[in-house]
């Protein structure tokens, strides 16, 4: 097609004419139809186990009330509550908080903010990467052949410890990926600016990269603890109590709880109960659940809280 | 202001009336004109690597106090890089690595021994963009003197940096509020604020303005040469007019392209502002000036 360089004669009527939009475009209208579909059909599959999960459980807390978070194991499903897989999981993930968090964020900043790009970091970070995606079930062998077996003189064999530890393996790769990322999107011009005025490199990362990244890290910390926190898989095989809760105390004082007590977590426990063949246990079994996700929400609640914080603040 | 050691003053003076240099670029030493001020910083045959790239060849260059030095050229001509040797910026990245001196009042700041960090308190820098920290004005001011030790009144040392950054009428009622709220213009004569509080001897500047609106732009230049009475400035620009307008000397870069499209650059001249600008001694320096490349 020429350009054509003749003077146009632009009367109102042609400029109107030439400003319209088009017509209605199918493509459009079909490809936002398609996009809406996707969004609320992954909605209501959600929406519909949610409400399953609902329906079944109200009989328990119908008869029971919250009693049933405050109950110990029982072999009765009639009688049993979920208290020492409540305090389990709440146990095991205070370790994760208090080794992942420290190892993966201190890693991470290792990584972005000391370490010479090389060759050899560049093949840490890789495999960093794989490390976190490794099925977790891999992370319960290791459990159990590391701090079950081999640390048993530290873990006492089959305790909170064990299977605290197992699960901050699990996480600190996701840990460590999640601060990276966090660090990396701090702006360099932060950190020039800092090293400008005569700032060690510790002075420029605790005074202005830690502060601008702190609530992606957060954020992201406590959404990897969320996943911690439903995992089953590895505590399987790092010495959960998978049959026979009752053996797990429900009255042994903190410290006995966590390092020399057999205990279990809220998935174990949903895990054994959905296999029971009575029926009062698939109603215990969406309790359970429900427990389990009204915990998470919780967690991710928090995220958001300090995330809120941390960005107002600064 | 810092206080130097006049043996050492007179150690620089010494070698610039005495060291003949290489013939190469047009490096004005003047010691014949007995007006010059002491030399502050001296560039002796500087190369500046990253890994095996040569980024920066063979720079012989004299700052002299209290005098506001000019660094242009094309893009890529390595002026920046050439800035950044002076308050060792350039160790922040992996593979730089520097040949030759930089004599500081006559001790090399490449030498051993010599810690970066310390070298930047005595070289502060405003960079290209804005980059106040994203806290109080307050804390922007103040985060310098402090990881420095600054034991004394706080509250002077903010007013006077502020006063000297032209900045204080403007900000003095809300020291507390976040240095992000202020405009582009005020961002920059705060990161002035905060370079020199941590007083300096020499301030480096990489491109100020190149961020900023004419009038913002005016308001640093009138602030630069304020600043100069008490500060020995360097400053890299785009704007040749910007260059011409504000300092006393000036050094012009060229880039040279190598066979693999590698770019070194080079200082073709080094002037009294106004000679370089009105009688060039180089013809590609000329070129430039005049807008035929570049």
């Amino acid at each position: 097609m020429a350009i054509t360089t003749e003077p146009r004669e632009l009367t109102p009527e042609l400029v109107r004419r030439s400003l319209q939009g088009r017509r209605l475009s199918w493509v459009d209208v079909l490809i936002q139809i398609l996009l809406l579909v996707a969004l609320v059909s992954s909605l209501l599959i959600l929406a519909v186990l949610l409400i399953d999960v609902i329906r079944t459980a109200w009989p328990v807390f119908a008869a029971r009330g919250l009693s049933f978070i405050t109950t110990p194991l029982s072999p009765d499903p009639t009688q049993s509550g979920i208290l020492q897989g409540i305090m389990g999981s709440l146990a095991l993930t205070g370790i994760v908080i208090v080794v992942a968090f420290p190892l993966g964020v201190g890693a991470a900043i290792y990584l972005e903010e000391y370490a010479k790009d090389s060759v050899l970091s560049r093949l840490l970070v890789a495999n960093i990467r794989n490390l976190a995606g490794v099925p977790s079930i891999v992370y319960g062998l290791l459990g159990l052949a590391v701090f079950v077996q081999a640390m048993a003189g530290v873990t006492n064999g089959r305790t909170v410890i064990a299977g605290g530890l197992t699960l901050a393996v699990l996480v600190i790769p996701i840990m460590i990926i999640t601060t990276q990322e966090a660090l990396r999107a701090v702006p360099q011009a932060l950190r020039e600016a800092s090293f400008g005025v005569g700032a060690t490199k510790w002075e420029t990362i605790r005074h202005h990269v830690l502060p601008v990244a702190m609530p992606a890290v957060l954020t992201g910390s406590v959404l990897t603890i969320a996943r911690a926190f439903g995992e089953a898989a590895p505590l399987l095989l790092a010495g959960a109590l998978v049959t026979n809760f009752f053996q797990v105390s429900a009255g042994a004082s903190f410290v006995d709880l966590i390092t020399v007590e057999p205990y279990t977590a809220l998935p174990v426990v949903i895990f054994n109960w959905s296999r029971q063949p009575q029926p009062d246990f698939q109603a215990l079994t969406a309790a359970g659940i429900l427990v389990l996700l009204v915990l998470l929400l919780i967690i991710n609640a928090v995220a958001i809280i300090l995330r809120d914080r941390y960005a107002r603040r600064s | 202001m810092t206080t130097h050691q006049p043996a050492q003053i007179e150690e620089v003076l010494d070698h610039s009336a005495t060291a003949p240099h290489a013939a190469a670029p047009e490096v004005h030493r003047s010691a014949d004109d007995g007006q010059d001020r002491p030399v502050v910083l001296d560039v002796r045959n500087l190369h500046v690597y990253y890994g095996d790239f040569l980024a920066v060849k063979e720079v012989d260059l004299p700052i002299r106090r209290n005098e506001i030095t000019a660094l242009i050229g094309p893009s890529g001509c390595g002026k920046s890089t050439m800035l950044r040797c002076f308050n060792r910026m350039n160790d922040l990245i992996d593979n730089a690595r520097v040949e030759g001196e930089i004599l500081y009042h006559g001790v090399n700041l490449y030498g051993d021994g010599v810690d970066a960090v310390q070298v930047r308190r005595h070289v502060g820098m405003v960079f290209q963009k804005p980059n106040p920290f994203p806290k109080t004005i307050y804390e922007n001011v103040m985060f310098g003197p402090k990881i420095a030790g600054f034991k004394g009144d706080a509250d002077s040392l903010i007013e006077e940096s502020l006063t000297r950054a032209a900045l204080w009428d403007e900000v003095k009622d809300k020291l507390q509020e976040s240095a992000l709220a202020l405009s582009g213009g005020q961002q920059q004569r705060l990161c002035i604020a905060r370079a020199i509080a941590t007083n300096p001897d020499v301030v480096l500047m990489d491109e100020p303005c190149s961020s900023l609106d004419p009038i913002a732009t005016l308001r640093i230049e009138e602030l630069m040469l304020e600043l100069k009475k008490d500060y020995t400035i360097i400053i890299v620009t785009h704007n040749m007019q910007q260059a011409a307008r504000v300092s006393d000397r000036t050094a012009f870069f060229n880039v040279d392209v190598g066979a693999q499209g590698d770019r070194t650059g080079r200082l073709v001249e080094f002037d009294h502002t106004d000679q370089l600008f009105t009688s060039p001694s180089k013809t590609e320096t000329e070129d430039y000036i005049t807008g035929r490349f570049g």
